[in-house]
Order: C-alpha cells, then sequence, then structure tokens
C-alpha cells in the first residue's frame, strides 16, 4: 500500500530541496544571432551589439557584460552611447527611441531601460516627415538631434524626451543662407549624418543625402557654410582638428573638404575613388585618423568595385602606402576605430579596428606591423562550422589544462599580441569554482575545446580530424588565393565558415577522459578516432582497423554515403591531441553512441546496425555484435542519403547566392520597404498557420512492436566494473541500449596490467534485457552498493572518488525514453521504477548524473538525475527512489534544436543553443552558479568635460 | 463442516497466516482451498491477499463468514466471471462489489479460456455522459486500431459557456481492436489516459500517453453519440448524482484506483535472456507481499507463452485445465526460493 502515498510531501526533505536546487539561466556564450547595430562609448569602453530580435547587449573587459531586451522585439537599428555618460539611446526600426542606463544596484551595475519615445509630426504629415535616420547625441548631455527623411531635424531633451520645438532645424532654414542657384527644397530631403564640431560644440555639420553639407551654427540658428558635392552621400567626418572633414559617396568616392572661416562656399580639396576607374559600390562609412607621423589611417567600408568585386564585405586601411582591404565572411553589419580619447593628444592615434560583421565580431590591431587580428576573449563564433555535438567535461585536473592551452596557443601564434582593447567596467565575479571544458564537434571534422569555466567563453584549442582522411575537398577552392600584387589588396580575416565540403567529416560523438588524456572522436561516416595528447609536433602512422557490424547478416545493401578514405603513410600532426587509432564501422553509417575506458584501453562505438569494442592497447577488435532486426531494411540502406545530397545543393546554390548577392542594401529603401515585407510575411504566415489548422492533424495510436524501424539503432554505450555474472566476483563489463528497448551487458576479460600486450581482451555476452515498452535506452548506469553511481575511469586512482562500494549489492538503472527502471544485480530482476511519459506525456531527451551541493552546508552533496524532456522540462529526478524533486520549464517545446543540443554538466549546470551561434548557460544548483557580475563606474569627468581614462581605470581597479 | 474461531479486528495479520490458520483449523494442511466471504451486500468475494483480506475483516459484522472451497472442484463462477482470473479485478472487485454482481453467471468453461478485450469499468463513480473504455492488449496481432486529433469542445464553466481545446477520435482502423468492441466511436472526445486528464496537453502528449500505456489502456470519453449511455439503478445513483454535471470527474481515488491499476499491470514483463539461454520474465525484486506478486509472477509467465515469448514446448506451464492448481496455487514459504531456482536461468 506505500505506493498510495504521494511523494514529495516530507517537510525536512522540501527543505532540502529549497536548499539544493535553483533554476536560472545565467549568460548567454557566443555571438549574438543576427546583430544589426553596433555602438562604442569611448569614455567607458564598452561596446554595444543590438539584434533583430530586439536584444542589446553590451560588453567591456572580459567577464564584464550586459544584456537588454527591448519589449517591441523591433530591430536594434542605431545605437548611440550618450557622451561622458551611463547612458544610451537606441533607435529601433519602428521608429521608437529608447533610453538605456547602466545603474548600480546590489554592488554591481545593472543595465536598465529608462524611457522611451516615438517622434510624432505634426498632424496630417506623412510617416516620413518623422522617420529618424540620424541620431547625435550632444556633447552638452542634454539634448540629442533627430535627423529624418524630411529634412528636418528635431532636438529632444535627455532624459525626458522632451521636443524642444522651437530649436527645431527645417530645411527653409537652411536652404535661406543658401544661394538659390545650386540648391532647392530637394536637396534638403533626408539627413544622412549629423556631426558636431571636434572643437565647437556649438557647429554641427548636417549631411543631406543629395549631396548637400551644411556646417550650422547652433547658437545663431545659420548656416555658417555650405558644401556641395555631386554624388549622394553616404557619410561624414570630422578631423581631429575641425580644419578639415571627409564625406564619402554611393559611388565609391571619398572627398576631402576644407572649412575655413572666411570663404562661405567651399571646393573639395581632393575626391578620391580608391578602387576605380569602374564602377564602385557605395562607401558607406569613413574614418580620418592622424597620426604623429603625419600620415593619416583613412578607413572606410565598401567601395570595391562593383562587376568584380562587389559581393565583398570589405574594409579598407589604407596608412602612406600600406593599404589592405579586408574581407570579411559575412555582411559587416558596422565598424568603429578605438583611438586615443585624450582630448589633450594632438593626434587620434588609432590602436584597433573593431568590426562587427554579421556572423562575427573581427578586431584588427593597426599598431603592429601587418595589421594582424586580435583574439577575442568572448563573442567567440561558435557557428564557424555548424555545431553538430557537443560533450562537457567538469573540473580539469590542471596538468591537461595547461597542456590543452600550450597547445592551442601554438595554433594562435599569428594572432596580436595586443591586450583586449575594450576593457572597460570590472568584474567582481568570484573566480570560477573549477575548470569545465565545453567540447563542440563540428560539420567540418573539427572538434573546439572551450573555457567554459566562467562567463566568457573562448577557444583554448581547435582539434581536426581532417589530416586522417583524403577528402575531395578541391584544394584550389579557395577564395583567399590572391596573389601579392593584386588588386584590390583583399585580405580575408575571420574564421566563419559554414561551408563543409564533405559533411561525411561531420563530429558526432566526442569523450574525453580527462585524467589520461585520450580522446575519443567519433563520426559521420562510422569513423572512430582515438587520441592522445602530445606537446609536440609529431608525425606518425595511424592504425586503421575496420568493423563489419552487419557480421553474418547476408544480402543486405547500404545505399547511403560511402566510408572515408584514409592517407596511407605518415601523417605530420600539430602539437595537440593527436589521433593513432581509426576504427571504421562498416556499413559506414553515423556513429549514435560512443564511449571510452581509459582504464582497460578499451573504446565501444554503436551505429544503427550495431556495436562494437576496440582495444586500443593491442589495436585489434574485441567484438561486434549486431543489433539489426532482421526486417529492419531502412537502417541498411542509409535512408539518409537522399537528405544528404539535397543538403549538398541546398549548400551549394547558398554559396552562388552568397557570390551574387548585392552586398550593402540600402537603408532607406529598407525603412519603409522592409515593414511592408514583414507585414506581408506575417499575413503570409499568418495564412500558412491557418490553413495549417484546417487540414486535420492526426495521430495513430498503435503499441509499439518488435518491427518498427530503427530499433537496432545504438543509444548508449556504457562500461562498468559490476557484478554482472554472481554475487562473488565483479568483473568489466559493456552495456549497450538499442532504439527497441534491448540493453545488452557483455562481461569482459581485461588482462593485468603485466600481461596487458600479451593476453587479448575477451568478451562474452552475459544478459539481454529487453524492456516491453520498447521505448530506446537513453542511459545505462550502475550504482553501487551505496546506491552512489559507480566512478569515471581513473577518477579513484587520482583520489578524485571515493571507491565504489564492491560489498552491497549493486543495481541497474535504465533510462528509457519513458521509464526509469532499477532492476537488481547479478539477478536482474526489477525493483523500482518511474514512468515519465504514461503519467505526464512527455519523453526523456536527454539523461545525466548531477551532483548537487547545499548551499547551507559544505558537506552536504547528492546524486540526482537530470533529466531533459521533449517538452523543453528540465526535471530533477532522486536516485536510487526515482522520486520526482522538481521540475522547471526551461526550453520552448518548439525548439528542437535547443532541446537536441542540450548538455549538463556533473554539477547541475548546462547549455543548450538558443541560436546557431549563441549558447544559453542555466544552473539547476544552488552551488554552482556562472553569472556576470559587474561593475561599470562612471570614470572621473573632468572640469572640461572630458576624461582621464587612466584615473577612471585606476578607479574602477581599486574598488575591487 | 463449520467450524467458529476469533480473530482479533485490530491486527488481522497477514493473509498467510490467516491461511495457515485456516488450514490448520479444518485440519487439511495440505489441500489447497479457495477462500470466500461475504461481504455486507451478501455477495461472495475472495480472500486470496492481504488487501482484500482486511477488507474482509474490516468489513465483519460483527461475524466474518467464511467459505473454503477445495480448489480442485471450485466453482469458479461463484465468485463472478474473472474475479480470479486477474488479479486487479479483484481489488476493483472490492472497490466496486457491483460491477459484476449482475452478470449471468452461465457457464461455458473455465474462465481462464477466455480474455476479456475490453470493458466499461467505473460506471457507479462516472457521470452518465462519460464513459471509461479498458482495452486489453495482449500479445494479440489484432492493432489497437484507432486515431486522434485536436479539436475543441464547449465546457460549461463558472462564467459560462467556453470553448475549450480537446482531443477527439478520429477514425476507427476496420478490424482494429477500438473498432472491434463498439465502445469507442469517430468524435469521441478524450478526457482521460489512465487516470491522467488530457485538458492541457498536447496532441503529442496524449499520443505518447496512449502508446506508453497501450498494454494496459484506459481512456475516458464524452462519446458523441450520447444515446446508448448507461442508465442506472437506484443503487448507484447516489454517488452518480452529484458528478452528472458537465465538470470532469476529476475525484483522487478514481484516479488513484486507476493509476493503481496502471502500476499493477505490465510491471514484470520486461524479459531477460542470460547467457544465450532462454527468455525469461525478469521476476520483481523484494515483493511486499508474497502472495499477490508471486502469483501474479506465474501468471505472466502463463500470459508470456500465448505472447509467443517461449516456445510452449519449452515451458511446461501450459494453460490446460488441468494445471490450473498449479497456476494458482498460494506459495507456501520458502517456495519463492525454490522457484527462482526453477524458472529463471541464472549462469
Amino acid at each position: 500500500m506505500r505506493r498510495f502515498l504521494r511523494p514529495g510531501h516530507d517537510p525536512v526533505r522540501e527543505r532540502l530541496k529549497r536548499d539544493l536546487f535553483q533554476f536560472n539561466k545565467t549568460v548567454e556564450h557566443g555571438f549574438p544571432h543576427q546583430p544589426s547595430a553596433l555602438g562604442y562609448s569611448p569614455f567607458l569602453r564598452l561596446m554595444a551589439i543590438g539584434t533583430r530580435s530586439g536584444a542589446i547587449k553590451l560588453y567591456g573587459a572580459p567577464g564584464v557584460e550586459f544584456m537588454g531586451l527591448h519589449e517591441e522585439n523591433n530591430t536594434v537599428m542605431q545605437i548611440h552611447f550618450i557622451p561622458d555618460q551611463c547612458q544610451l539611446v537606441t533607435l529601433l526600426d519602428d521608429n521608437s527611441l529608447h533610453l538605456w542606463s547602466l545603474k548600480q544596484h546590489g554592488g554591481a551595475s545593472e543595465l536598465r531601460e529608462e524611457h522611451r519615445f516615438t517622434l510624432k509630426g505634426p498632424p496630417g504629415s506623412p510617416p516620413s516627415a518623422t522617420q529618424v535616420t540620424a541620431v547625435l547625441p550632444h556633447s552638452s548631455r542634454e539634448v540629442l538631434y533627430l535627423g529624418t527623411e524630411s529634412g528636418n531635424i528635431f532636438v529632444v531633451e535627455l532624459p525626458s524626451f522632451r521636443v524642444l520645438e522651437d530649436r527645431t532645424i527645417t530645411p527653409e532654414a537652411v536652404l535661406q543662407r543658401i544661394p538659390e542657384d545650386n540648391c532647392n527644397r530637394r536637396s534638403c530631403e533626408l539627413v544622412e549624418a549629423l556631426r558636431e564640431h571636434p572643437k565647437n560644440p556649438n557647429q554641427i555639420l548636417i549631411g543631406y543625402s543629395r549631396a548637400l553639407i551644411v556646417l550650422w551654427d547652433l547658437q545663431n540658428n545659420k548656416a555658417i557654410h555650405h558644401f556641395l558635392g555631386s554624388q549622394q552621400l553616404e557619410n561624414l567626418y570630422w578631423q581631429k582638428d575641425g580644419s578639415k572633414f571627409i564625406s564619402c559617396h554611393y559611388d565609391g568616392s571619398y572627398t576631402q573638404w576644407p572649412v575655413s572661416s572666411d570663404n562661405r562656399q567651399s571646393e573639395p580639396l581632393e575626391n578620391t575613388v580608391p578602387y576605380g576607374p569602374f564602377p564602385c559600390k557605395a562607401i558607406s562609412k569613413i574614418y580620418w585618423q592622424t597620426t604623429k607621423n603625419g600620415l593619416p589611417y583613412i578607413i572606410f567600408q565598401g567601395g570595391m568595385p562593383r562587376a568584380s568585386y562587389g559581393d565583398r564585405h570589405s574594409i579598407s586601411v589604407i596608412h602612406g602606402s600600406q593599404q589592405t582591404a579586408f574581407d570579411f565572411t559575412s555582411r559587416v553589419i558596422d565598424f568603429f576605430i578605438i583611438f586615443s580619447s585624450d582630448p589633450a593628444a594632438e593626434f587620434d592615434d588609432p590602436s584597433a579596428l573593431v568590426v562587427l560583421a554579421e556572423e562575427e565580431l573581427v578586431v584588427i590591431d593597426l599598431k603592429s606591423a601587418g595589421w594582424p587580428a586580435v583574439h577575442p576573449p568572448y563573442l567567440a563564433s561558435l557557428h564557424c562550422s555548424a555545431i553538430t555535438c557537443s560533450h562537457h567535461v567538469s573540473n580539469i585536473p590542471l596538468k591537461l589544462w595547461e597542456r590543452i592551452i600550450s597547445a592551442g596557443s601554438k595554433q594562435n601564434m599569428h594572432y596580436s599580441s595586443m591586450p583586449w582593447p575594450i576593457d572597460g567596467g570590472t568584474n567582481i565575479a568570484p573566480d570560477p569554482p573549477q575548470r569545465d571544458l565545453l567540447l563542440t564537434g563540428h560539420e567540418d571534422g573539427t572538434v573546439r575545446f572551450w573555457d567554459a569555466s566562467g562567463v566568457c567563453l573562448h577557444l583554448l584549442y581547435k582539434l581536426s580530424t581532417v589530416r586522417v582522411f583524403l577528402t575531395d575537398a578541391d584544394p584550389n577552392d579557395n577564395m583567399n588565393t590572391l596573389g601579392e600584387d593584386e588588386w584590390p589588396p583583399l585580405r580575408k580575416v575571420g574564421t566563419f565558415d559554414p561551408y563543409s565540403d564533405d559533411p561525411r567529416l561531420g563530429i558526432q560523438k566526442i569523450y574525453l577522459c580527462k585524467y589520461s588524456g585520450y580522446l575519443a572522436v567519433a563520426g559521420t561516416a562510422g569513423q572512430v578516432l582515438v587520441m592522445e595528447l602530445n606537446d609536440e609536433d609529431a608525425e606518425h602512422v595511424v592504425d586503421h582497423a575496420e568493423a563489419d557490424l552487419l557480421q553474418d547478416q547476408e544480402g543486405y545493401r547500404w545505399k547511403g554515403h560511402e566510408k572515408l578514405k584514409t592517407r596511407d603513410g605518415p601523417v605530420r600532426f600539430e602539437a595537440g591531441f593527436q589521433p593513432f587509432v581509426l576504427v571504421q564501422c562498416q556499413p559506414p553509417a553515423v556513429v549514435t553512441s560512443l564511449a571510452l575506458h581509459s582504464e582497460w584501453k578499451l573504446v565501444a562505438f554503436g551505429t544503427s546496425h550495431g556495436f562494437g569494442l576496440f582495444d586500443h592497447q593491442q589495436k585489434r577488435l574485441v567484438f561486434v555484435k549486431c543489433t539489426l532486426h532482421p526486417s529492419d531494411q531502412l537502417a541498411l540502406e542509409g535512408p539518409l542519403s537522399r537528405v544528404k545530397s539535397l543538403k549538398k545543393s541546398l549548400r551549394q546554390s547558398f554559396r552562388r547566392i552568397r557570390r551574387s548577392r548585392v552586398s550593402s542594401r540600402k537603408r532607406r529603401g529598407g525603412g519603409g520597404n522592409a515593414s511592408e515585407v514583414q507585414e506581408a510575411n506575417a499575413k503570409f504566415d499568418q495564412d500558412a498557420l491557418q490553413e495549417m489548422e484546417l487540414a486535420p492533424v492526426q495521430r495513430k495510436i498503435e503499441a509499439r512492436s518488435a518491427e518498427d524501424s530503427f530499433t537496432g539503432f545504438v543509444r548508449t554505450l556504457y562500461f562498468a566494473d559490476t557484478f554482472l555474472r554472481d554475487s562473488s566476483r565483479h568483473c568489466p563489463s559493456l552495456w549497450a541500449g538499442t532504439n527497441g528497448g534491448t540493453v545488452y551487458a557483455f562481461c569482459l576479460r581485461v588482462p593485468p596490467a603485466e600481461r596487458r600486450m600479451d593476453e587479448p581482451v575477451r568478451a562474452e555476452q552475459a544478459k539481454e534485457i529487453q524492456l516491453m515498452h520498447r521505448a530506446p535506452v537513453v542511459g545505462i548506469l550502475v550504482l553501487d552498493g551505496r546506491s552512489t553511481p559507480l566512478p569515471e575511469p581513473l577518477e579513484v586512482a587520482h583520489d578524485l572518488s571515493k571507491s565504489p562500494d564492491m560489498q552491497g549489492s549493486h543495481q541497474l538503472l535504465v533510462v528509457s525514453e519513458e521509464q526509469f527502471k532499477v532492476f537488481t544485480l547479478p539477478k536482474v530482476s526489477s525493483k523500482l521504477k518511474l514512468k515519465l511519459t504514461a503519467l505526464e506525456g512527455c519523453r526523456v531527451r536527454k539523461v545525466t548524473v548531477a551532483n548537487f551541493g547545499s548551499c547551507k552546508t559544505d558537506d552536504y552533496s547528492e546524486n540526482d538525475l537530470a533529466v531533459l524532456t521533449n517538452l523543453g522540462d528540465i526535471q530533477i529526478i532522486s536516485l536510487p527512489f526515482l522520486k520526482l524533486q522538481i521540475r522547471y520549464p526551461c526550453i520552448r517545446k518548439e525548439d528542437v534544436s535547443g532541446i537536441a543540443s542540450c548538455v549538463f554538466t556533473k554539477y547541475g549546470q548546462g547549455f543548450y543553443l538558443i541560436s546557431p551561434s549563441e549558447f544559453e548557460r542555466f544552473s539547476l544548483s544552488t552551488k554552482w552558479l556562472v553569472e556576470p557580475r559587474c561593475i561599470v563606474d562612471m570614470p572621473e569627468v573632468t572640469s572640461n568635460n572630458h576624461v582621464h581614462n587612466k584615473s577612471g581605470t585606476e578607479n574602477a581597479a581599486r574598488k575591487s | 463442516e463449520f467450524r467458529r474461531f476469533s480473530l482479533e479486528r485490530s491486527k488481522p495479520g497477514k493473509f498467510e497466516e490467516f491461511y495457515g490458520l485456516l488450514q490448520h483449523v479444518h485440519k487439511i494442511p495440505n489441500v489447497d482451498v479457495l477462500v470466500g466471504y461475504t461481504d455486507i451486500h451478501g455477495d461472495l468475494l475472495p480472500i486470496n491477499n492481504d488487501d482484500n483480506y482486511h477488507k474482509a475483516v474490516s468489513t465483519a459484522n460483527p461475524l466474518l463468514r467464511i467459505f473454503i472451497q477445495r480448489k480442485e472442484d471450485a466453482d469458479y463462477s461463484a465468485f463472478g466471471t474473472d474475479t480470479v482470473t486477474r488479479k486487479k479485478n479483484v481489488l476493483s472487485n472490492v472497490l466496486r462489489p457491483d460491477n459484476h454482481k449482475k452478470k449471468p453467471h452461465i457457464v461455458i468453461s473455465m474462465p481462464q479460456d477466455f480474455r476479456p478485450v475490453s470493458s466499461i469499468i467505473d460506471v457507479d463513480i462516472l457521470p452518465e455522459t462519460h464513459r471509461r473504455v479498458r482495452l486489453y492488449k495482449y500479445g494479440t496481432d489484432k492493432p489497437l486500431g484507432f486515431y486522434i486529433r485536436d479539436g475543441s469542445s464547449v465546457r460549461v464553466t463558472p462564467h459560462g459557456l467556453e470553448k475549450v481545446p480537446g482531443i477527439f477520435i478520429s477514425r476507427l482502423v476496420p478490424g482494429g481492436l477500438a473498432q472491434s468492441t463498439g465502445l469507442l466511436a469517430v468524435n469521441d472526445e478524450v478526457l482521460e489516459v489512465n487516470g491522467i486528464e488530457v485538458s492541457g496537453k498536447s496532441l503529442d502528449q496524449v499520443t505518447d500517453m496512449m502508446i506508453a500505456n497501450s498494454r494496459n489502456l484506459i481512456i475516458t470519453v464524452r462519446p458523441a453519440n450520447q444515446r446508448n449511455n448507461v442508465v442506472r439503478n437506484s443503487r448507484t445513483s447516489g454517488s452518480s448524482g452529484q458528478s452528472t454535471e458537465s465538470s470532469l470527474p476529476s475525484s483522487t481515488p478514481n484516479i488513484l484506483g486507476n493509476l493503481l491499476q496502471g502500476e499493477e499491470e505490465s510491471d514484470e514483463e520486461d524479459i531477460i535472456i542470460e547467457d544465450s539461454g532462454e527468455p525469461q520474465q525478469i521476476p520483481k525484486a523484494a515483493p511486499t507481499s508474497e502472495s499477490i506478486e508471486s502469483l501474479s509472477q506465474i501468471e505472466l509467465l502463463h500470459e508470456s507463452t500465448q505472447n509467443g515469448f517461449l516456445p510452449s514446448s519449452e515451458v511446461n506451464l501450459n494453460h490446460s485445465a488441468g494445471s490450473i492448481s498449479v497456476e494458482y496455487e498460494v506459495p507456501e514459504p520458502g517456495r519463492k526460493s525454490l522457484e527462482e531456482d526453477g524458472t529463471i536461468i541464472t549462469l
């Protein structure tokens, strides 16, 4: 009758649960999805990135980051920091302005939205009258100048956003002072740029789209000068002393204009088309930076010859005779230059170029010879090749950590040694409690090692498995192979390259043993590589074996992809993880499960056809087991082949599109049209939705039978030293669980260390359990006599875990998608179970044992199961009694890729992809919480309203 | 023969002790017997486990009349048609004594030779507009054979009529189990699956729940055709009176009862093959109630022979009438270990 009792009403346990479990989404790692705007405050030394979903993220020194979200979820078009303030203004594509500020609260700074405002024109005026195109926060910090499509420049007070109507600069007022022969009303349509005079805050430069540029006196409300270009204006930039400014144009030209007090209408000093003489694309933004040696840096975006390089996303830097067109892998959203912010300095002295491209952030060191890139400590492009799997390893021993870092630093030689130039704010978060590694497998056959200990996820080391294989990738198909004297002087920068030339190289499973440094990696074409960490470069032959998983099954034909061809002879590997064994499954289907036992030197792998065990010490295949059901034709024929080819052709057509696409879409053209398109899209979506709802969706209710396809698919593999055959002797064992609810257990005989090379490893099938509900087995675990999960291999040898209790009786936990079941060992009798699907209708997608410590007392911790279901819920289930402890909604159930990408850590944290390029980090534990905590102090402001940045950072450092 | 003896009502002890006591009192230590008692309504109900034994003792008023029959010549029909065949019906019989009472006791053959394929259950606690149907999916080849879809239905709420999403039966497969029972029809609204309300759950969730429970599926529906509803007699109308309102019946004991049935069903069905031996049902470890567990174990073995998991030649437990006494034997102490050696091949 005990089962009638409802669990979870024990007050002591309830209190303990509060001390153990807590759900928080703590930080987003990676690169923001679809960035749309960039801003920088030289005063705070903070950078802001806005996205198309209305998020705004601020970044400073590593660990300093803030995030805000506009309620409207509209695209952020522009971001402007208020000079010398902890405030910024954003412009969204619905023409609303938002004022955000960084305020200290409870010892840490927080980003909050303070006000919002939408410019309203007089009644009856067209929307374009108030469509904001240019924003200028004035250095007085009291007003914003808003240039509009109508040519009016409105003045609003800060922070109230009150419109100062008497100060509006109308086109009529501007035209009064300009001779009518070369200007008319239409010349003043659409304000393209507003720039404050660098020396005189009472003068602003107004640039209208039709190439009329006016220097406006704010005090006397009149035009001092006007300048008339011949080409449509794109942007303006003042030189530091205010004696000249530079304008850039739609035809790919830029022009220097002198500003002198005597001459009211000026002629240009210099008009250049840098990539002429053939028609060029627009230069959309330009910087002119002075230096001590007199040669300026001219840095501009675009301007490439339209016909031959119109598809490039480039930013050119010209300094004397040096000229480089940095060629980005994706569209450039915006860029800024970091230069001396000391107003007393005579020169700009630029130090770094920061470019936000659509898929990555690139920082170029302008101080060092050759202008190398700077390795960013955050905003890593996780998706530089699509992520195919991930694996988390907690608490890495210092030795291994250092070796990985040293291997990685050898790969990063080409990066600049410049310290990270965006260094505002102070990170006050406690040091991460342990060293954690997140390993991501990618479609192009690489594995990336990320430092996941703290708030900044950054790349430590990148491993490529490609070198082992002969691929059909054409070595000439490289967009970067340009000779020395090529013109334009393009130079490819950035790492984003989502185009895998051979999808078979994709990484599917990763297993790293943190004690021994053994790494096993398995891929799409049935390849399994075992690697060892080597601190030196080496050239050696990779031992190669084949595992025929079909064994004696006759008459089947694999219609999927071919296996990868291997390179003959020795292969040169750089320092780091170097493969020494390659096992290729036959048929070469995707490897669906992988386990490595570094103590026994065994690696187990499974595909949809079966599983095998390989002795990587003796380099000998121990056994294979075919799990196929004879009727399961689908698995044999490789059903994915069609999908694959479709994917490939899609990829190729994307490439074509990328090459031919006209790069910079006009902003203003988008203003009206984009919203129309969006509306139309929304309408279409809605129609499609309605249509979907009309079509009846129905689901068949049928008990699963043994004949379902993919029953042989091996979902999980597990090594355990346990009592498999009798209760007196324990032995090494290998467990495998399939999609059809079958669990196989093999008894292994591993020779003792001294005879390890002499005697073969033997295996014998000991048990086979068929779960009658036939749901896929997603997890297998053995609990020792104290009901604690067995430790990882070598964990005990390194004194990091108590040795397992081999006295009491062991228990086997089998987790299927639908149920959790505990069986006794060695005689398999069912002991306990928890049915999930039968009661909730949800299925287990991911399950891991996690250790939860109490936030109240240091000496209490317990092991529980962390479970993610197909509904995106996270549940914590106690061990060994299988009682549901707590449940949190985490991921939207429609977000299938988010659910599929989720990975739990051993200490109750987890990661999942919220976009192809971003991991959301969450924590289930009260104790292990990694979240940003930082302070942004107002640097000291001197009497002349300017900054002494040095004192500012010192101030911040002192406070910490 | 009549015997009269006394028991302590507050401490009835275990059924096994009681059984031993009966054998002792009647001086039939080695004879297998069936034990029954008469409840307050005068129905003859069996005593074969701790639960119904306790129930019997607690309902004694003040006398508990017990009938003992020798197993070989026991009249099974006296207990109702399928009382003994499926253990949980023993329970449901205790909980709902009038369930099987009205059925005519026509004995065609031994009840073990037949299996129910479906039944309407919980008639007394459900509103008359609802029907709770149980589909028994054994190892038969017959598919469950129905489809469900999303839809909307109108509910009476405190704020008036309200349209709410619901799950409906959309199609019955000809020749399928669902169609052959005649208890489910297209456009019936599904309200509960094995005691769990489906409101607020998605179509996929409900599908998964049904499939997970497919071996013992209990669905509560509101039939589209309300003309064939069960009309109750006066005895049950008292309880059904308040539940005829259009709100969903979700009384806890009701759900619990079903959960219990779900738990007891299909528990030990997983199969283990040791080395390259023969497949065996996995027994339950450390059962709480000896008698009911071993009984069910034998029963399940019996079931598995019919499921085709065991070639009948390998196993001597077939279901001919002669072996019935073996199958329903109440185990003696020590039998448990004996059985482990016998039926589970441990290598």
